[in-house]
């Protein structure tokens, strides 16, 4: 009985061994792409099926984290890379890495198509842009009513002291979104001026988020008042039926481009490149066009509904390179001015 | 049997044999260094490196200590986590007094309902207590206008998180007593209160220190719960994973995962003096003519605790219950009325119900390979290779898992397995590696629990064996395996909800293709989508509930195979 007992207890061990073994175990002949990105959570999945399908011989392996995390780690590993290509990335952190001397030279298969402010000016190119996004202001008009907030039209409106406590922003130092923002203060208003106006917007801050999403999700589900966040998860979360206005400030509004770069010293150089053509196709534009408005080929019509239609002519004039050549001092300035409010982890 | 063999002196082991059981034990101690001695060895150097690798010195200690806003969060680490501990404690204590000291009814639920924060991750209780106390909570009005976003939720979501711990220990050091005291002292007109402050609670002051130690070291060492409640409240853990993972800055989070450390080990020799104590204690008292103390009805007593049982029993609930119901709502709080969708984790997240599979895979192999090696060690350092000269240091190293919080393991993990000249390199990333970090991580409850269960086995069974020319490894299998299997079950479900359940460890671990579901419930969090995190934390909850129950299921057919000789 006991030995019963004991060889059946062993087998259900070993079943569970092999259980949990045997999906590690599948054969795989293609290539594993390990692909660094810091695309929406939602958008990783048909991006990776689309490309898999058109690529037959590459398996795309994400590595996401939020653009600063995912910048910072990049360059940590840069002796020692890990990564074979970054898709969907910031230009500022995609700049910042070719100053570093981290891009492999390439001109994807029909990257001249792009639109020319969307692709880099070097011969042959160190990365190709996707799309473009803004920031704006998600305003949640129920908490609005019950709070008697303002509606604000610019960014200036944010420092009413109406908003104490009411707004909230990403944090540049780890979103993406909470960077461009910041770089269009700078380019809208000039560096002094900008560094002011983020001084006199802190006190009406409630927290520095990490994620460029979370200030609109949180702010479509009431627990703040005010969200700055990335045009895209604002135009979801309205299609979703939450009850927030986007406001597209009128005094210019910071934007990004989102691009594909491959790594120097890619351990899978030919797939990285045939993953770069395939992210300048058509295809792959359309695709983008399911989230984001401005697309990197001319002529692909978006998917997505409900983007206010009257930002692109609220863009501020943003100088990438110079930009992105001091980011880190920026963002060191940011973090000695600003830090003490923001959320674990950034 | 040859005339030979008949003839021949029973030796109480062949050289052989001998030699056998000290290479495996050899095994363990050469285990044990590579998983985890030689890890926390380079984290430690790392704290002196300058981050091109040059001798730093103290330099990164004294940046530290000239940054005000580190040393802040050292001070909020350990205000929250005393705090944490004066308030939850009492109540501990009383719940467990209600389950082992008085006659309440349905003394089997209430033992159930506070083992359930053991099964959820931590971050489940903050996500609740979001729902309930947020901006748009439902009972926010009960906050009087403060912010749960803080210290307020931290400290909550600490005592839903550790309270099971304290009272689990306070349960055990409660549960015996010498019936005589009390007959003693009622003789002498000693009054209820008067028993009570000189008869029940000196005999439970080692678990009191015990339990308040283990509190203080949950608290100061867990990362979800301020990761999600802590606003812009810094803490020592999420100061860690910032400097690691936010800035890259591996020589600064080595300086704050050693600042970490120390309270902890601190914690941790406090402990094993209580610990030591309380053993000792009742192991005297019972070995001579203690009679066990039996609780009699008394309504003055009984209903006070029966209803702080129910308060906190409805607590405990709710909590899980909120997380519950957040995790099905449409909208929140704008359009409550039910679905699925916040299961669909594809549309939040890539990895989808994929990240709960990599969980369930971790957590499985980690159980298997846990137990093997937890109850082997256990058994070569109590019986099978008790004199070998390197016991001792096994012994040691075996608890020194429980001193350091997963944090640093976790980081420490990262500094060895992705050092270019590690041959073992390769692991980094995998899910190997979140299976040995695991293992290691929750070594020494386990261990201490396998020591105690063949403590309770006869040393005349070895001897037994070995007089019949048994091989000490054949009668481990065929005799103490068997007797200790309820115990085995034990370690194995331990393993494998912690393993389902933690944060800190793997979130420096994880591979592209491995994110474990509570990695996922902290990115879905941050993403702002709360409800999906919910799901997700619900999700595990479930897979653990479902482990305790086969436990429970498997038990009584365990029990009637190898437990039997036991009710003879």
């Amino acid at each position: 009985m006991v030995r019963r007992a004991l060889a059946a207890a062993f087998a259900s061990l070993c079943a569970l061994a092999v259980l949990a073994a045997a999906p590690a175990a599948e054969a795989q002949p293609r290539t594993r792409l390990t692909v660094y990105t810091a695309l929406e959570n939602e958008q990783l999945q048909p991006l990776k099926q689309a490309a898999e399908a058109a690529i037959r011989d590459i398996e795309i392996a994400w590595v996401r984290d939020s653009t600063g995390i995912i910048t910072a780690r990049l360059i940590a590993e840069r002796q020692n890379p890990r990564a074979d290509i970054v898709w969907g990335v910031s230009v500022f952190s995609l700049l910042q890495m070719e100053g570093l001397e981290m891009l492999e030279p390439y001109t994807p298969r029909g990257a001249e198509a792009l639109r020319p402010n969307f692709r880099s000016d070097r011969s042959p190119m160190t990365w190709a842009g996707m799309d473009a996004f803004v920031a704006a202001i998600c305003y949640n008009t129920i908490i609005a009513q019950q709070r008697g907030l303002p509606r604000p039209a610019t960014w200036a409106d944010l420092l009413n002291p109406a908003f104490r406590g009411q707004v909230v922003m990403p944090n540049p130092a780890s979103s993406g979104t909470g960077f461009l923002t910041i770089a269009g203060w700078i380019a809208a208003m000039g560096e002094g001026p900008a560094w002011d106006y983020m001084a006199k917007l802190h006190a009406n801050m409630q927290l520095y988020t990490h994620s460029g999403s979370a200030p609109c999700s949180n702010a479509a589900r009431g627990e703040y008042g005010l969200g700055i966040s990335l045009d895209m998860r604002a135009v979801t979360l309205k299609n979703q039926g939450a009850p927030i206005e986007i406001i597209v400030p009128t005094d210019g509004v910071g934007f990004d481009l989102e691009g594909t770069a491959i790594h120097r010293g890619a351990r899978n150089l030919e797939a990285a490149k045939k993953l770069a053509d395939w992210a300048v196709t058509r295809a792959a534009n359309e695709l983008y066009g399911r989230w984001y408005a401005v697309l990197a080929m001319p002529g692909v019509q978006p998917a997505i509904r409900g983007y206010p239609p009257e930002f692109e002519q609220r863009l501020v004039k943003q100088d990438f390179r110079a930009v992105a050549a001091r980011r880190d001092a920026i963002l060191r300035d940011w973090a000695t001015r600003f830090d003490g409010k923001s959320a674990p982890r950034n | 049997m040859s005339e030979s063999a008949l003839g021949a002196v029973p030796r109480r082991r062949g050289p052989g044999d001998a030699l056998l059981l000290r290479g495996l034990l050899g095994l363990s101690l050469l285990l044990l260094t590579l998983l985890l001695a030689l890890p926390l060895l380079l984290l430690l150097l790392r704290a002196f490196e300058t981050p091109a690798g040059g001798f730093a010195g103290l330099a990164n200690f004294a940046a530290y200590a000239a940054t005000p806003s580190l040393l802040a969060a050292a001070w909020n680490s350990i205000w929250t986590a005393g705090l944490t501990t004066l308030l939850m404690l009492p109540l501990a204590f009383f719940y467990a007094y209600a389950l082992t000291r008085a006659c309440i009814p349905a003394r089997p639920f209430f033992r159930a309902v506070m083992l359930l924060p053991v099964l959820a991750p931590s971050l489940l209780p903050a996500l609740a207590l979001i729902t309930l106390f947020g901006n748009q909570g439902l009972l926010r009005g009960m906050l009087g206008g403060g912010s749960i976003y803080g210290p307020a939720g931290i400290v909550a979501a600490q005592s839903f998180y550790c309270f099971p711990h304290a009272a689990l220990i306070l349960a055990v050091a409660l549960g015996t007593a010498d019936a005589r005291l009390y007959e003693a002292a009622t003789v002498l007109r000693a009054g209820h209160a008067r028993i009570f402050a000189t008869v029940t609670l000196p005999a439970a002051r080692y678990g009191l220190v015990s339990a308040a130690v283990v509190t203080f070291t949950l608290v100061l060492t867990d990362f979800g719960i301020p990761k999600v409640i802590g606003g812009s409240f810094p803490v020592l853990a999420t100061d860690v994973y910032k400097q690691v993972v936010g800035l890259q800055n591996f020589n600064m989070g080595a300086v704050v995962g050693l600042v970490l450390l120390l309270p902890a080990v601190g914690a941790f020799l406090l402990d094993r003096r209580a610990r030591g104590e309380l053993d000792g204690r009742r192991a005297g008292m019972l070995s001579g003519r203690a009679l066990p103390y039996r609780p009699r009805p008394r309504r003055a007593r009984d209903w006070p605790l029966f209803l702080l049982c129910l308060l906190v029993a409805g607590a405990l609930l709710g909590v899980v219950g909120t997380a519950a119901w957040s995790s099905l709502v449409r909208f929140w709080p704008y359009d409550l009325s039910l679905t699925l969708d916040n299961y669909a984790f594809a549309r939040f997240d890539a990895t989808g119900w994929a990240a709960l599979g990599n969980s369930i895979r971790m957590a499985a192999l980690a159980a298997l390979f846990g137990t093997a090696m937890v109850f082997g060690t256990a058994w070569l350092l109590e019986r099978g290779a008790r004199e070998a000269r390197i016991a001792p240091l096994v012994r040691l190293l075996a608890t020194l898992p429980l001193a350091v919080p997963g944090l640093v393991l976790g980081l420490a993990y990262i500094l060895f397995f992705n050092h270019p000249a590690n041959p073992l390199g390769f692991l980094y990333g995998t899910l190997a590696i979140l299976v040995l970090n695991s293992l290691v991580h929750f070594y020494t409850v386990p261990h201490l629990a396998a020591v105690t269960a063949i403590r309770q086995l006869d040393p005349e069974i070895e001897a037994a064996g070995a007089s019949l020319r048994v091989p000490a490894l054949v009668t481990f299998r065929r005799v103490t395996v068997p007797i200790c299997l309820p115990a085995i079950l034990d370690l194995a479900v331990y393993i494998f909800v912690n393993a389902m359940t933690t944060v800190s460890a793997v979130i420096f671990l994880y591979g592209p293709d491995t994110r474990p579901a509570s990695v996922a419930v902290v990115h879905m969090d941050e993403a702002g989508q709360a409800s999906a995190a919910a799901a997700m934390a619900v999700a595990i909850l479930g897979v653990t509930v479902v482990a305790k129950l086969l436990q429970l299921a498997t038990a009584g057919v365990v029990d009637r195979a190898t437990q039997r000789w036991r009710r003879r």
